[in-house]
């Protein structure tokens, strides 16, 4: 099963690269996207609430050294695998009806992506993780090498070699941990637990490989590049899943691995967090680009997730998992937005737009949703995944969770400056009459209506998500052995995900 | 001595012998058929002989380890080293047909040295005695400079010659220096009873450690360590690209076998004194090798530098000095002839279309993936495996020293080892871009794609090399099992 829905696009690439004429292409490629899609989503009805992996396929790959192909999907990973699978043919979609240019290679590419992504958020066994992980970069590279703006080959070099680097010294630590233990299986890993020194050490390794990815401050100069230059689906991808191997990485493998050192960390990391909170809103509402602005914004609530991840705690830890698919969720579609923005007019200034609503009002009105879904509006899906790590960061540190409203406050700011300049105000580029520049057509509104009604699905019943993701983080170690105080100034039963009783968000007001 | 003895254990020796009746054969059918086109047919000659001693291999694959005649052993790591020469060897055969003129012109000659090259590498790999080492060493490096002199039109590919005989000469005389220290210190040449004597205190150990010191200046030299690389880059630029191609994997096959067997079955005692200097030759050579490497802007002297770069890299599973880092190291050294071998057949192929310098210009490839997708895309397999992203064969190689060299307490080393290859991903990322990213020189209107331009033979090495780079990154498993160290 898992097999099969990692496996499945890289089927796709081949028949794709293989197929004759550009339209054949397209179909199969999004018919590709669409069939791992409906796999995944069969993961859903034998899915049990417990904290163990599900569907774990395990077979030997190098039996002689240990390493085994392992694969298997949790609570943490499960949204995460869905939210890939969803994006990937809105993304291929999108693609479709833009890209002209080598459009087999382009849509290979993706679905190559698409395997590796997969194959990071399953595998189980750190050297088959080690491999998805750095194949990942390949794909982007080229995506955004060959089919980025102007300049894109520096931004593609510098993703590459940045990422790259960051990831070496991890190996190191991949091999220190079999060095120590005898095995490269994460779960035998966690069990055998690890002596204090070398956790200090692997966990610096794996914690920069992982905070180049997320990008946490001040490790995110690759990112506003890499995001500006790529091709809309590209960053679509880049923000909507790739920023998430970086915060999954901590949860999978920082988290259950290195406790002790985690616990060490926990405060600087959190510190780096809030920096990138503050920082990247402060640097995107100085934006004029709207994509740059978007890009900004990707650092600042990435920040947000790592702030709930280390938390350690509970409501931190499961809100940090939501938010990463809120993340992608809506940021996905502000990327998608603006990269339909950009076919139509070729710019991406704000000061070029100016009084939307009157000339594109369904375009303005999903603008409208997706911007507040990004800020946080009760709601919708933002609010639940922010509140949470804000109610998780709280138990640990009160100071860390005031500063974290501040970043809400300012993402909601930057995101209804954003909105204004661009809908809002008098109508006065005549490239923008009513006429002039098409509203959303029906396949457009299919790509982003998906998406935008899991916003209030996700923002009205959280507890089906939540409930998901609780067991497999309730039983990570360092919230099991709450590290901060007794810290109990919020009575963990507010969060409904925990009763049982079928309270549901609307009573927590 | 008892005849008897000659014929017993020969079978050690069956894929050297295969290929010396093969020699033998070729240079009579040279004479027989002079004049009539005769080199065509001397190339599939060549091809089906070192198949010949590839099945011979096979033969006595998984056999218990014998020795002959204090010569030469049959273990799993002389039979893997062996597998890389001939496949190498077949590559490069492959690659020759068609490439040259003067090969056309001596056939007879370029194959028989070609297959004498072939036999001394692989006797390098099961020589167990420091006679027989050094004539391994002087069979193939002797065949090897009159090789990389063929291309005789051009004063590049002669003064490429003359260098590497130069110093190739000098490198031999310390050789053979340290060999007779060695001698002196243990009182025999053959490794085992080498290590006997000093192990068990005898012998004349204050010769031991200047023994080492020019043995490794010899193998420094051959397997282009830094500082003693300087020849590498002039001699793999100058020198034919096909014969470029062979040496560069036959040569550090050879050498790097040769070095393994000699300093982890005769100085193993001494690997306290041996590892630490050889530790820091590694981390001199990757460095030194990547940082040389990206300035570079032939392609062909890029990779002379990447090759030096993985020399240390290599290096790094000897100083680790265990079992299973020398067969990580066979592994290491069968990945790198497919991707290294298959890299040079691209440069041949693209150098076919632009002029024919028997050198590539980087320049040169900007923006080539739109008219050769085919050999574009494959490049671009072997540059990323070169640089060692997963899921590729150069990945795993890496890999697998690393962690032999973890295992062996070297962790320092292979933190260096990790940093140099993320450095190394810059120039071999360089050429990926100029093929896919930029846009071509000369806008000579729309140019219909060729999926094909280089000769049948070649296709098909490059072909063979990219279904083995992607089977051996999937499949790790089938070839670290099959790919055997010392005494194994």
């Amino acid at each position: 099963m898992l097999s099969t829905l990692t496996f499945l696009p890289v089927v796709g690439a081949i028949v794709v690269l293989l197929a004759p004429s550009d339209n054949l292409k397209k179909w199969l490629a999004f018919g590709a996207t669409i069939a791992t899609f409906v796999v995944s989503l069969l993961l859903l009805p034998g899915w049990q609430e417990i904290p163990d992996m599900q569907f774990v396929e395990r077979y030997a790959w190098m039996p002689d050294l240990n390493i085994y192909y392992h694969l298997g999907v949790d609570g943490i990973s499960l949204w995460l695998v869905l939210l890939t699978t969803l994006l990937m043919p809105i993304a291929v979609a999108f693609s479709n009806q833009h890209i002209k240019q080598n459009l087999g290679g382009y849509l290979a590419l993706m679905l190559l992506m698409e395997t590796a992504v997969l194959g990071v958020f399953l595998a189980l066994d750190l050297v088959l993780f080690y491999v998805f992980w750095e194949f990942s970069l390949i794909p982007m590279a080229f995506l955004i090498g060959k089919w980025g703006s102007q300049n894109r080959i520096y931004a593609a070099i510098k993703f590459f070699l940045y990422t790259l680097a960051g990831s070496a010294l991890m190996l190191v630590a991949i091999l220190a941990l079999y060095f120590n233990a005898g095995t490269f299986d994460l779960l035998a890993l966690q069990e055998a637990g690890l002596p204090p020194g070398l956790q200090q050490l692997a966990f610096l390794a794996f914690a920069l490989a992982f905070a180049i990815k997320v990008p946490l401050f001040p490790f995110h100069t690759w990112l506003p590049d890499a995001h500006v230059e790529a091709p809309t689906a590209g960053s679509v991808i880049l923000a909507g899943v790739l920023l998430k191997l970086g915060t999954y990485g901590f949860l999978r493998f920082a988290l259950p691995l290195f406790p002790m050192a985690v616990a060490d960390y926990a405060a600087l990391i959190s510190i780096l967090a809030v920096i990138g909170i503050l920082y990247g809103a402060l640097v995107a509402l100085a934006q004029r680009d709207l994509k740059s602005l978007v890009a900004y914004s990707s650092v600042a609530h990435m920040g947000f997730v790592v702030l709930g991840i280390f938390a350690l705690n509970e409501q931190g830890i499961s809100g940090a998992v939501l938010q990463m698919v809120n993340h992608g969720l809506s940021t996905g579609a502000l990327f998608l937005m603006v990269g339909m923005l950009y076919e139509r007019r070729h710019t991406r200034l704000l000061k070029d737009y100016g009084g939307l609503w009157a000339s594109v009002p369904i375009f303005s009105f999903f603008f409208l949703v997706v911007a507040m879904s990004s800020a946080g509006l009760p709601g919708l899906n933002g609010f639940i995944g922010e509140f949470t790590i804000l109610l998780g960061t709280y138990k640990s540190s009160p100071l860390f969770a005031v500063l974290g409203t501040a970043g809400v406050i300012l993402a909601a700011w930057y995101l209804l400056h954003a909105f204004r300049q661009v809908a809002q105000g008098e109508l006065t580029n005549p490239a923008n009459f009513k006429g002039k520049l098409p509203d959303l057509n029906w396949a457009e509104i299919g790509q982003l209506l998906p998406i935008v009604l899991l916003f209030f699905v996700i923002g009205l019943a959280p507890n089906f998500f939540l409930d998901k993701i609780n067991p497999s983080v309730a039983a990570l170690e360092v919230v099991q052995t709450p590290i901060v105080g007794d810290g109990r100034l919020v009575d963990s039963s507010y969060l409904p995900s925990l009763t049982a009783d079928n309270r549901t968000w609307t009573s927590i007001y | 001595m008892d005849t008897a003895l000659l014929f017993d254990n020969a079978i050690v020796l069956l894929p050297e012998l295969v290929l010396a009746v093969g020699v033998m054969v070729l240079m009579l059918v040279d004479i027989t058929r002079r004049g009539q086109n005769g080199s065509q047919f001397l190339a599939s000659l060549s091809v089906v002989i070192l198949l010949l001693g590839i099945g011979a291999s096979v033969m006595i694959w998984g056999r218990a380890p014998v020795e002959y005649l204090d010569g030469a052993v049959s273990d799993g790591f002389a039979l893997s080293v062996r597998l890389v020469i001939l496949i190498a060897g077949v590559l490069g055969v492959l690659l020759s047909r068609n490439s040259l003129p003067a090969v056309e012109r001596q056939g007879g000659a370029f194959y028989s040295l070609y297959l004498l090259a072939v036999i001394g590498m692989m006797l390098m790999g099961t020589a167990t005695n420091l006679i027989v080492l050094f004539i391994a060493l002087e069979i193939f490096s002797l065949a090897l400079y009159i090789l990389s002199g063929f291309y005789r039109d051009n004063p590049r590919s002669i003064e490429a010659a003359m260098k590497y005989f130069l110093l190739g000469a000098f490198a031999s005389t310390f050789f053979v220096y340290g060999s007779a220290l060695l001698y002196g210190a243990g009182g025999s040449a053959h490794f085992a009873r080498i290590h006997e004597t000093l192990a068990t205190g005898g012998g004349n150990p204050s010769l031991v450690l200047p023994g080492i010191a020019l043995l490794l200046v010899g193998f420094g030299f051959k397997v282009s360590l830094v500082p003693f690389h300087m020849w590498t880059p002039d001699v793999y630029q100058g020198a034919p690209t096909p014969v470029t191609a062979f040496m560069s994997v036959g040569t550090k096959a050879a050498a790097f076998a040769g070095f393994f067997r000699l300093m982890m079955t005769a100085l193993p005692s001494y690997h306290d004194q041996w590892a630490t200097p050889l530790a820091i030759l590694a981390v001199l050579t990757m460095t030194v090798g990547n940082l040389t490497a990206l300035r570079q802007s032939s392609v062909k002297r890029m990779l002379a530098y990447s090759g030096i770069a993985h020399a240390g890299n290599i290096l790094i599973a000897l100083v680790a000095g265990t079992v299973a880092a020398s067969s990580a190291a066979a592994f290491y050294l069968f990945a790198y002839a497919f991707m290294n071998i298959g890299a040079f057949t691209v440069i041949i192929g693209f150098d076919k279309q632009f002029g024919n310098e028997n050198d590539l210009e980087q320049s040169r490839l900007a923006g080539v993936a739109d008219r050769f997708p085919v050999l574009a895309a494959a490049m671009a397999i072997f540059m990323l495996s070169l640089s060692g992203i997963p899921p590729l064969a150069g990945f795993f190689g890496k890999f697998l020293v690393f962690k032999a060299a973890v295992e062996a307490g070297w962790a320092w080393l292979v933190v260096i080892g990790v940093l140099n290859s993320a450095i190394s991903a810059y120039y071999y990322l360089r050429v990926v871009v100029a093929m896919y990213f930029q846009q071509p020189e000369e806008i000579g209107g729309e140019k219909e794609p060729v999926l094909v331009p280089a000769s049948r033979s070649s296709v098909f090495v490059v072909v063979v090399s990219v279904i083995a780079v992607v089977v051996i990154g999937l499949q790790p498993g089938l070839w670290a099992d099959l790919l055997r160290g010392l005494g194994q």
